[in-house]
């Protein structure tokens, strides 16, 4: 049987109390959230390692948008500890913010503003320096530079998510928070995203993803957990991980655990 | 702060100037009330005079009521609204860059209602366009103040079309009395001291309305 826990934290399972580490960027710790008698996510702890890569899986409902919500400081917590790179989320929101991109299934683009534009927008949010050259920088790795000045709405889904993409990096951010980023995107855009986000991840960015998507998760992973009902009930590297295997695993540990609560 | 507003004011006026879904609305609405009226009452009569300006305000109140709807329905949509939240920017900046949007807007569309309206029923502004202007511009503000919060919770709704009136008009209610009654002193050639008696109401409730949204508007974009 994989391995199963209570009270795990991602980098220190066994515990349950997250251990400082110098070059932790998430420190979770005792995190909750209810909405009225609902709870969402019930004291859970975890770290991520600079440039790790750590995907959580879970069913709907499990919590993972809310997660991924109070991480990017849009949720305050019910309770808990959150740090970022060393910055309180309670405290210092601005410095996080600062600090971390978001790509989610949906792109925060508007429809009626051209690519550049939407990008321009941003960049003036975060009062970047030299925006103009960053802007088309991006949206020629994006691949998107010959359409800079096309309205967002005349682009597909995955054009969407890659100029999503480069609005998310535009403030170089050393951490990203990918919420089902494979929404909505047909098979060749979802390989293309793969691409883009195993890319990422070689610059030795921090990425925290929360998916359904099993496989791409895994492969993209140095490390996976899986979130149920508001709890972590597992975690472990993913170089430890039957790949063949884990479909199966992940039933089992859903299941179970749907079962007990 | 002042560059974060400017960003967003940009971009929403570039956003409406392509759509135009916001002033199209308020202006048709605006535009069908004042025709519907004008071919209400027979030429001439009196009456129109005195229902003047409960028709006007009521109109203005409900055309802004519509393109407020609009301002943050088409931050949602996309997620668009998420998007700005997790820039390094205080929330308040979004609160400021929307009441201004949404005071903009419903001030150009009433600029251009009410001379239609001066003429279709025959109203005598030409003694005092200035105190008018002035009720008609700390009104407008009253409105965009608490319609830009309450906007901003009503979106979040599923009702969110029928949200926004049912919150807006309990607040407003002060504001719009005061607003017929400055504008019936304005159309009544009534001296400055008695339009002022109303309007400094409207810039009391302003003021108070303005700091309460101002203050609530983080804990309402954020749950």
């Amino acid at each position: 049987m994989e391995q199963i826990c209570k009270q795990p934290t991602v980098a220190e399972p066994a515990s349950g109390v997250v251990q400082a580490e110098p070059d932790s960027v998430i420190q979770v710790s005792g995190l909750t959230k209810a909405f009225g008698h609902h709870h969402a996510l019930r004291q859970i702890s975890f770290e991520v390692r600079r440039g790790e890569f750590l995907t959580i899986f879970g069913p709907n409902g499990a919590g993972k948008t809310t997660l991924i919500r109070i991480l990017s400081t849009m949720t305050p917590p019910s309770g808990g500890d959150v740090s970022i790179d060393g910055f309180s989320l309670a405290d210092d929101a601005n410095k996080i913010r600062n600090r971390l991109g978001v790509i989610a299934h949906q792109t925060y683009l508007y429809e009626t503003l051209t690519a550049a534009e939407n990008l321009r927008f941003y960049g003036r949010l975060y009062d970047l320096p030299d925006l103009n050259n960053r802007i088309e920088k991006l949206l020629a790795e994006v691949g998107l530079r010959a359409r800079q000045n096309d309205l967002v709405r005349t682009f597909s889904r995955g054009m969407q998510q890659r100029l999503s993409i480069a609005r998310a990096l535009l403030h170089d951010p050393s951490l990203l928070l990918l919420d089902e980023p494979y929404t909505g995107l047909d098979q060749h855009a979802s390989e293309m995203l793969s691409g883009w986000l195993a890319r990422l991840r070689d610059n030795a960015r921090t990425i925290l993803m929360v998916t359904h998507d099993l496989e791409r998760g895994l492969d993209l992973a140095d490390r996976v957990a899986i979130l149920v009902k508001g709890k972590i009930v597992f975690s472990k590297a993913s170089s430890d991980i039957d790949k063949s295997k884990f479909q199966k695993t992940y039933y089992e540990f859903v299941e179970q655990n749907t079962r007990h609560t | 702060m002042i560059r974060s507003v400017t960003a967003i004011l940009i971009k929403d006026f570039v956003s409406e100037l392509r759509g135009k879904e916001m002033l199209l609305s308020m202006l048709v609405f605006s535009l069908m009330v004042a025709v519907i009226f004008n071919f209400s009452f027979p030429p001439g009569s009196e009456f129109i005079q005195e229902a003047a300006p409960g028709i006007i305000w009521m109109t203005f109140i409900f055309a802004g009521l519509l393109g407020m709807n609009r301002s943050f329905v088409y931050e949602v949509d996309k997620g668009c609204l998420q998007g700005i939240m997790l820039a390094p920017i205080d929330r308040a900046v979004i609160y400021i860059s929307k009441l201004i949007v949404n005071f903009v807007f419903i001030l150009l569309v009433e600029l251009i209602a009410l001379p239609l309206f001066v003429v279709f029923f025959k109203l005598d502004i030409l003694g005092s366009p200035g105190y008018l202007l002035l009720v008609v511009l700390v009104s407008t503000l009253g409105f965009a103040v608490i319609g830009t919060l309450f906007s901003a919770i009503a979106v979040n709704t599923r009702t969110r079309e029928v949200m926004l009136p049912i919150l807006h008009f309990p607040v407003a209610i002060p504001i719009i009395i005061c607003a017929v009654q400055a504008t019936a002193a304005v159309f009544q050639g009534q001296e400055w001291a008695v339009v002022w008696g109303w309007t400094k109401i409207i810039v009391a409730f302003d003021v108070i309305l303005f700091i309460v949204a101002f203050l609530t508007f983080e804990y309402v974009i954020e749950e």
